[in-house]
């Protein structure tokens, strides 16, 4: 497997290093240890919000640092979480004195390391309420599972809690407005190729050349099934109708329509994909008044989307039009 | 022979060895049924321990060696395995907290110190296909062990057989926490990489004993 990198161990290091090189107007880096906050932070008074998660999902958390989204990200090794000394140190760096919300996707790993981060905010005086993100519905929230996973909709959920933080909301009411995006969104996702953690060397899954991954999640964890290839417009209305009737969705919603690329496939499929994701949503009576096109949530080189349908009311529709400006997202400003 | 801070820091140092050896075992485990890195977090994890086992003041209690390693673990290893056996190893301190020796009891109540953290961090019980399921037998041999008379040595050999088959009966279950429950009944036939991580580190420990 060829990869731009010079030693595997060094991934993220060098990575955040560029990023900050890249990105010095909007942000600022910590290298020990690790973590990009606003350049401005703290923002006194504003509720500070503090993301995180392990490398290789780029641009997520890293480039939604900046104005109207996060406060602080924590990149963790490639597919792993942070420790909590720097989420904890990231927190402290960011608190305005009005307290910190930290937005967690839902792995045991991340939820864990988080829980124990927020612990240690507490005991140093430090407001922190946290939110889970489980937005997958590709796997089941049972007894029997550690629970949905949290993927792509994690973007919009930073993106619209940041503009309730942005807008001068108090911990509580941007920690509700947080959790109120996670249950109003669903998402699910599709890989036509594994990916290849650097450290590791080999291909996290082995798919043949004509199979695809139904459900993937954004390590390349397995989802609903194995099926051979079809035509895009297939594969669209074969994942769109779970996360449809799990909301459920219905007929007079007005919903955001988010294609996310998973880090291997062209703008061009993704297009396509979207073409048909929208047509499917019109012939159910759904109307889609905001979009998102592009590689958000990546899983490394993986080929392979994701479809994300948030359910919009007016207060989140305005919220996600407000002004944001980060490496990855930017508008209105 | 009762423990003693040596058999504590040869425990450590040996685990450090003992992973590192089964570091791409651990991730090709991993990557089976999970996400591929648990080999590559306890290698980072234990190497950051063996440096810091010099620091150690000369009187430090087996106690004080183990809690070392729990916060080194919980500040580098990250994933789910930092918290799980960082709070295994900070439990299993706090129960055997300034004791200079260690007899069996002392041992039985810190393993049960660890198996009960990992369950309280990870909300895992028996049977789920986690690291709990090298612990919870391992813990069961060692008391055995102790009510049968057999010197601590003997006790953490038990423990050490008893995860070993615990890790290996791992391999039909159907996992219900942590990443491999994502797969249903496409993990069965693999072996938990926790399980069997728990179990190495134990067998380390009934080495180390052994040597004294």
């Amino acid at each position: 497997m060829k990869k731009l990198i010079n030693d595997p161990r060094r991934v993220v290091e060098e990575a955040v290093a560029g990023f900050e090189a890249a990105h010095g107007d909007l942000v600022a880096v910590s290298h020990d240890p690790i973590y990009i906050t606003r350049k401005d932070a703290p923002r006194q008074g504003k509720v500070a919000l503090v993301s995180g998660g392990g490398s290789g999902h780029e641009p997520l958390h890293g480039g939604f640092v900046g104005f109207g989204m996060l406060d602080a990200a924590v990149p963790g090794p490639v597919f792993t979480s942070p420790t909590p000394d720097p989420i904890l140190a990231a927190t402290k760096a960011v608190d305005g004195g009005a307290g910190v919300l930290h937005i967690v996707k839902n792995y045991t790993g991340d939820v864990l390391n988080f829980e124990t981060a927020a612990d240690l905010a507490a005991a140093d005086g430090i407001d922190v309420q946290t939110v889970i993100v489980d937005d997958d519905v590709a796997v089941k929230d049972s007894l029997y599972t550690a629970g949905r996973r949290g993927v792509a909709g994690t973007v919009l959920v930073e993106k619209i809690a940041g503009a309730a933080a942005e807008r001068g909301d108090d911990l509580a009411a941007v920690a509700a407005i947080a959790t109120r995006v996670n249950s109003v969104t669903r998402s699910m996702g599709v890989a036509l190729t594994p990916c290849v953690v650097p450290h590791a060397g080999e291909p996290s899954f082995v798919l043949a050349d004509d199979e695809i991954e139904i459900g993937i999640g954004i390590h390349g964890e397995p989802g609903r099934e194995r099926i051979k290839i079809e035509p895009a417009d297939a594969i669209v209305d074969r994942i769109l109708a779970p996360i449809l009737d799990d909301l459920p969705f219905a007929s007079g919603d007005k919903v955001l329509l988010f294609v996310n690329g998973l880090g291997g496939t062209p703008q061009v499929e993704l297009y396509i994909v979207f073409r048909r994701a929208a047509e499917a949503l019109a012939e159910r009576g759904i109307t889609v008044s905001r979009t998102l096109v592009g590689n958000f949530v990546t899983s490394l080189e993986m080929q392979g989307m994701s479809i994300t349908v948030m359910k919009l009311d007016d207060e989140l529709e305005q919220l996600w039009d407000a002004p944001v400006d980060t490496a990855a997202l930017r508008w209105g400003r | 022979m009762t423990l003693n801070t040596d058999w504590a820091v040869r425990w450590i140092k040996g685990s450090a060895a003992v992973v590192s050896e089964h570091r791409v075992e651990l991730i090709t485990l991993d990557r089976e049924i999970g996400d591929g890195d648990h080999g590559e977090n306890l290698d980072r994890g234990f190497s950051a321990v063996l440096p810091k086992l010099d620091d150690l003041p000369t009187d430090a209690s087996p106690g004080d060696a183990l809690k070392l390693v729990a916060t080194t673990l919980i500040s580098t290893v990250g994933g789910a395995a930092g918290p799980l056996y960082g709070t295994a190893y900070l439990k299993a301190a706090g129960a055997v907290a300034g004791q200079a020796e260690l007899d069996g009891a002392a041992l039985v109540a810190m393993l049960t110190a660890a198996r009960d953290g990992i369950v309280l961090r990870g909300k895992a019980e028996a049977g789920d296909k986690t690291m709990v399921d090298a612990w919870t037998p391992a813990v069961d041999a060692a008391a055995k062990g102790l009510a049968a008379g057999l010197d601590e040595a003997a006790i953490l050999d038990a423990a050490a057989s008893a995860a070993e088959a615990g890790a290996r009966a791992t391999e039909p279950l159907v996992a219900r926490k942590g990443r491999a429950s994502y797969l249903g009944e496409r993990a069965i036939g693999h072996r938990d990489p926790g399980a069997q991580s728990s179990a190495l580190l134990l067998r380390v420990a009934a080495d180390a004993a052994a040597g004294a």
